[in-house]
């Protein structure tokens, strides 16, 4: 099992033509993921051949993704698209009904993702994203940007902001592997929380073990520890970056941001320390953490 | 970005949002010069973006020129809570009857917007949402729909605003709204609206604060960056396209990811207090898929920075391959030459990172280090800060 994706998901490409879609689709695909098409309204009816480790890999391009999903029973999208035309690639396709869209672009204007979310939530779509690197159920499929090399399945689960720090997590732990790793994204409004991944691998049979990666900015954090309190019963290992962050200034991600006294590191691992959680003074801490968690050790 | 309040106004001005005239003056003759223009009673007010300037003694009343001229050159210079001041604004001075809040915001955790809305204003919001929560009313804002007239009025009606000014202060917040939605803020405040004696609604002090994500629509909104207060290093590392903070440590990083380099921050200060309390010196994400040249300008930067000591370079390669990140530091140590006098240590781990460690071994350059392990390699960096201290 699994959350969110697995080796069943169809996967289609919106901005699969662009530099970087055609890249990370290689990826995608070297990595065993479903890719069924890609969908560009100037190329439809072509085909794109990749070169998938020596052997060659051909998908077809459609015109929109409600044709992809007619022709190829797709369930997830990914959108590598420049910010300027995210918006209208994701309604795009939360009209065609696609259940996941998983969104990698960075640089996406906030109004646009509010409004985005705001239609998607009315009808029924799962958004994860944008400024993420999508996310991994691994051995099964991968969705993003994430290198699939570096870790194995197994019984963690994993929810981060950050790209990179999954990344870590995912290598420190690759021998106790993970059912599914989520990279919710860096922007002060994202179509997937903490919350949901956590409701979904408390869920997840499979999944024995939660690592939840915070960073400052906002009050999702909180919000999750609050949750965790209430609802989750299996052992939660968190971990928070930006305690040396001074106030008033972006770092890196649109969302991580102190603003006055509020959305502080030390906040939120108190807030994540109250609710039982423990919090790892480093990645690696808090990979051996997990690590004593899952075998004593 | 956030704006100042004299740009503020002059972009409430620009979507219909009632303003008094205010004229922006950089020295005490600049100021003068505004009074006379303006007549009358005028508001000498400290431009910075920081709250608190009133207290602070960055707000006067000047009756003249003579007064204005004088209160511009006590404001101008002054320092408000590490912010000094550059520029006034003189403003033309209004009788007020009554002061009012209002502003419109993005609500993270809903994943929407929110008004908030209060007939009782001047002083900080914090503050009356603390002492006083049910004189200021929330209400939340669907981000397609926006802040139409219905929403206007609901806002009015939740702040309970009299009946006889109803219509007037749901036309202001209407205003406001296509502020917010036309120029792209993630937020714009007014505290305090007032109602002056004449009856005119007016927004008095403004707070807007844009979207970076949404420059590429606003070509207009650069030149609303102030880049002469900008740290030279942040504009330098601005002016190559990589993400930087200055910070006051002695220890320089560079990474990819800001996760992981606000991360290798926080493990950096954590090792360091072993060593005397080094701290980070600056924040450097070289993003996803660096180059070699992306590595070697960070590199730059860094290294021109007086205060950095040693430099801990903390990449996990996902994208990201770190035969680049070592091709960079091998290429940025050749062409600095003997310049080059700071330690460097490196951590690489992830894609190509066998690849990567070789090129660096095989360079063999004396101020570099490998060290495997994040933790052990902050440790390195710090102790190697402390004894260059």
């Amino acid at each position: 099992m699994a959350i969110f994706l697995t080796a069943q998901s169809k996967v289609i490409v919106q901005g699969m033509t662009g530099s970087e879609g055609m890249k990370h689709t290689t990826r995608m695909l070297a990595s065993g993921t479903q890719i069924v098409g890609g969908v560009n309204p100037r190329k439809a009816g072509t085909e794109v051949a990749f070169d998938v480790d020596g052997a060659e890999r051909i998908v077809p391009v459609y015109g929109t993704v409600a044709e992809a999903i007619e022709a190829t029973g797709a369930d997830v999208s990914v959108v590598f698209v420049p910010p300027a035309f995210t918006k209208d690639a994701v309604i795009e396709a939360v009209d065609a009904g696609m259940p996941l869209v998983v969104i990698i672009t960075e640089g996406v204007p906030v109004d646009d993702t509010a409004q985005f979310f705001t239609y998607a939530q009315s009808k029924g779509t799962r958004l994860i994203g944008p400024n993420c690197p999508g996310l991994i159920t691994p051995g099964q499929s991968n969705v993003g940007i994430t290198p699939a090399s570096i870790t194995g399945p197994g019984r963690i689960g994993l929810v981060s902001k950050s790209g990179t720090l999954t990344y870590q997590m995912l290598f420190e732990l690759r021998d106790l592997g993970f059912t599914t790793a989520v990279g919710i994204g860096g922007d002060p409004i994202v179509g997937t929380t903490h919350i949901d991944c956590l409701e979904a691998f408390e869920n997840d049979p499979d999944t024995e073990a939660i690592v939840m990666i915070g960073e400052i900015g906002g009050d999702a954090e909180e919000r999750a520890a609050a949750y965790i309190k209430e609802h989750v019963t299996k052992p939660v290992v968190g971990y928070v970056a930006g305690f040396e962050a001074p106030e008033g200034k972006t770092m890196g991600h649109a969302g991580a941001i102190v603003s006055g006294s509020a959305g502080t590191a030390q906040a939120k691992k108190e807030a994540l320390e109250a609710a039982g959680v423990r919090v790892g003074k480093t990645p690696s801490e808090t990979a051996r953490l997990m690590r004593e968690i899952l075998t004593g050790a | 970005m956030d704006l100042y309040e004299y740009q503020a106004r002059d972009m409430f001005e620009k979507h219909g949002v009632p303003v008094l005239p205010g004229i922006v003056a950089e020295t005490p003759a600049e100021a003068r010069a505004a009074a006379e223009q303006l007549g009358g009673v005028v508001v000498v007010k400290a431009q910075v973006k920081v709250g608190g300037r009133g207290k602070a003694g960055g707000v006067k009343v000047a009756k003249t020129p003579d007064e204005a001229e004088a209160h511009a050159a006590a404001i101008l210079g002054m320092d408000i809570k590490g912010h000094t001041v550059h520029r006034v604004m003189i403003a033309a001075g209004a009788s007020i009857a009554e002061e009012f809040y209002f502003s419109v915001l993005l609500d993270r955790a809903e994943r929407r917007y929110l008004a908030m809305c209060s007939v009782e204003g001047g002083m900080e919001i914090e503050q009356l949402a603390v002492e006083r929560p049910d004189a200021l009313a929330r209400v939340a804002v669907d981000p397609i729909v926006g802040i139409d007239e219905a929403k206007a009025y609901e806002i009015v009606d939740a702040a309970r605003f009299p009946a006889q000014l109803r219509d007037q202060v749901a036309g202001v917040i209407q205003k406001l709204w296509t502020v917010y939605a036309e120029e792209d803020a993630t937020l714009v405040e007014v505290n305090p609206l007032v109602r002056t004696e004449d009856g005119s609604i007016v927004a008095l002090d403004g707070k807007v604060t844009l979207d970076a994500n949404a420059d590429f629509r606003h070509p207009d909104h650069e030149a609303l960056e102030d880049k002469a207060a900008a740290d030279p290093l942040e504009a330098k590392a601005k002016g190559l396209g990589l993400n930087y903070v200055k910070l006051d440590g002695s220890v320089g990083i560079i990474g990819n990811g800001a996760g992981l380099v606000m991360s290798t921050l926080d493990v950096v200060a954590y090792a360091g207090e072993s060593f005397g309390g080094q701290k980070p010196a600056n924040f450097l994400d070289i993003g996803g898929g660096a180059s070699a040249a992306v590595m070697a300008n960070g590199l730059d930067v860094i290294l021109n920075d007086p205060q950095v000591k040693s430099v801990f370079v903390n990449v996990f390669g996902g994208i990201t391959s770190c035969i680049e990140v070592a091709n960079g530091i091998v290429g940025a140590l050749a062409t600095l030459g003997d310049e080059a006098s700071k330690p460097l240590v490196v951590r690489l781990d992830g894609n190509a990172v066998e690849e990567g460690r070789a090129i660096l071994a095989a360079a063999d350059h004396p101020l570099v280090t490998i060290v495997e392990t994040m933790d052990g390699a902050a440790a390195k960096a710090a102790e190697l800060a402390a004894a260059a201290a």
